[in-house]
């Protein structure tokens, strides 16, 4: 494996993602929507409108009942604002946060081959030395890792706001948790892999960016089953089976990466230029 | 730029095709195609658009396997050894195929260390090259905002960062001013003279094709219509040639009362004090100016015009033409 050419596709990738607007405007502001936006107003709600937000609680109630006898206990002695606001940004958004890696991912992996195509970049490139394999491994690592470098700062980011706003009613800083430990470092990682996976087979065998981003979009769709099931109460996503999920999801993603590389070929890129 | 061209594998033909066949569907790009191209060889693939230029260099550079036939490039089976193979041959395509939101050095750095040059030797070849290629001034700038011909210029320059012993160039002066044209082209003589580079020219600019190739081969619908060096297919195809005499004016009348006589008179063209003489056989001449000289007249010059390039490609394309019409 040629890794010194593999970095230097990735390099080229992500420089031209960073320097490219229809690709960046995405990676920020569905992150600054879902990281900041929503905890701030959330948080801003409970401190200025308690009186509305709490009116809200017998609607929640039969939500705030499905939750687990150790998290209702982390509840105990906080308003009913308070309760909502709590569980809504530490447990109940969980699955939502998945949507940031998931995105990231697919944003890029679309714009690695399509895009590369649509900029009439893809011919030169068929054409250097490398394999298949590494000319795949070098578009799916570049994704990843800007996933998760996203992934990661995001939720710094979300760490502090969640405290900011929080610290009132929990006397100080109390997050993040184990659980949301496993989600950003175990299951986002992997739930990364799954959205470049299926969007670098998909972009690869369609003509247009837009093309690509369209039909990568299905990915979405666990992850708003997982936020379904979560807040109608059917699952919980605890230590354990947030382990689990980023169990399933690593299996997934190396079978796709196995699919990828055994039908990944330059032939199949060259018939759509 | 050093003169290291890269290890041939061995001494024998850099380019090798038996039977070379690529089909899409139903479409046949390329057919058949049997030719041998020597080392150090400027080698023409001329032809219309869609005649299988482009197909037959992703054949050779094992970027599209062939439906049937083989080829042999540096020694290399394009597919099986592809990676092998574009460590050694530098493509520019018909597209410059540049990133436009890079800058010219970050092209160049990149594409060095995908093709493998030596990590301590990428800034000084990044440097010598945009030197080389004028563009030193606007290194650091995107290539977004740079001219067509700047483009095409930095495109030749990423062919050649891993001084590739075999060049594929295809449509290299297309779009290009006749300066910037002009300029390309001395830059492919001195690949092949001085360098000693095989490069294989993909136009359908004829005297492109005239000026560079040492040989061509002319492709029509993947197939082989002709090829040879220039002369060869005039003198295999056309077979005749004009011939002009520069004469003493005193003499003018005389010889061309000779030349009616002697060849058809719908030929010859007076022009001040010479004359031409179209559709004449090579060995017609000596017997021209021996009759020309027996009369008195007095034969200052004789120029052979021979068959261009654009007199053979459009013969090929009118003969295959009439056979399509007679086989239908």
């Amino acid at each position: 494996m040629n890794w010194r050419a593999i970095r230097a596709l990735m390099r080229k990738d992500l420089l031209a993602v960073r320097r490219s607007r229809i690709v960046m405007l995405p990676l920020i502001i569905l992150p600054l929507i879902l990281i900041v936006l929503f905890p701030a107003g959330l948080g801003l709600a409970s401190r200025l409108l308690p009186e509305a937000l709490a009116s809200e609680v017998s609607d929640l109630q039969q939500l705030l009942d499905a939750l687990p006898p150790s998290v209702r206990s982390d509840l105990v002695g906080l308003s009913a604002a308070d309760s909502v606001m709590i569980a809504m940004l530490v447990y109940l958004f969980a699955p939502m946060y998945l949507i940031v890696p998931m995105m990231v991912s697919a944003v890029i992996a679309a714009d690695s081959f399509v895009g590369e195509r649509e900029r009439k970049t893809l011919e030169a490139l068929l054409h250097t030395p490398l394999t298949n394999t590494e000319m795949l491994l070098a578009k799916m690592l570049s994704s990843w890792m800007a996933a998760l470098a996203v992934t990661f700062g995001t939720f710094i980011l979300y760490s502090l706001v969640v405290n900011l706003v929080g610290w009132q009613a929990m006397g100080g800083p109390f997050f993040p948790n184990l659980t949301w430990f496993l989600l950003v470092f175990w299951v986002a990682p992997a739930v990364a892999g799954f959205g470049l996976a299926v969007t670098v087979l998909i972009s690869s065998r369609v003509k247009t960016f837009q093309e690509a981003s369209q039909l990568s979009g299905i990915v979405v769709l666990p992850i708003v089953i997982l936020l379904v099931a979560q807040l109608s109460g059917a699952f919980f996503l605890g230590p354990a089976i947030t382990f689990a999920l980023g169990a399933v999801v690593w299996v997934i993603d190396a079978g796709l990466l196995w699919f990828g590389v055994k039908t990944f070929r330059r032939e199949e890129l060259l018939a759509r230029l | 730029m050093d003169d290291s061209t890269g290890a041939m594998r061995d001494l024998g033909p850099a380019i090798q095709t038996e039977g070379l066949t690529r089909r899409f569907g139903d479409n046949l790009a390329v057919d058949q195609l049997n030719f041998e191209v020597h080392p150090g060889e400027v080698f023409g693939l001329l032809g219309h658009n869609g005649a299988g230029k482009t197909t037959t260099i992703r054949l050779l550079n094992g970027v599209l396997g062939a439906s049937k036939g083989q080829a042999r490039v540096l020694g290399f089976e394009p597919v099986r050894q592809g990676a092998e193979l574009r460590r050694q041959t530098g493509v520019l395509t018909e597209n410059p195929s540049l990133d436009e939101n890079l800058t010219a050095r970050e092209n160049l750095s990149i594409y060095a260390d995908l093709y493998g040059v030596e990590v301590e030797d990428v800034t000084r070849r990044v440097s010598a090259l945009l030197e080389r290629f004028e563009l030193s001034d606007r290194a650091d700038d995107k290539v977004g905002t740079y001219s067509k011909g700047m483009k095409q210029r930095l495109a030749l320059a990423r062919a050649l960062i891993h001084q590739p012993a075999l060049l594929f160039l295809d449509e290299p002066t297309s779009g290009l001013d006749p300066v910037a044209a002009l300029e390309v082209r001395e830059l492919i003589v001195q690949l092949s003279r001085k360098e000693g580079r095989t490069v294989i020219l993909c136009t359908h600019n004829l005297v492109e094709a005239q000026r560079l190739c040492d040989r061509v081969i002319v492709l029509e619908h993947g197939k082989m219509l002709a090829l040879g060096t220039p002369s060869e297919l005039g003198a295999e195809l056309i077979g005749r040639q004009a011939v002009e005499f520069e004469l003493s004016p005193d003499t003018l009348a005389l010889a061309l009362n000779t030349l009616e006589g002697i060849t058809d008179p719908a030929e010859i063209e007076p022009d001040g004090d010479r004359l031409k003489v179209a559709g004449i056989e090579r060995q017609q001449i000596p017997e021209l100016i021996a009759q020309l000289a027996a009369v008195g007249a007095r034969i200052y010059t004789v120029t052979t015009q021979e068959p261009s390039l654009e007199d053979i490609y459009f013969a090929l394309h009118q003969k295959s033409a009439t056979t399509e019409k007679e086989a239908s």
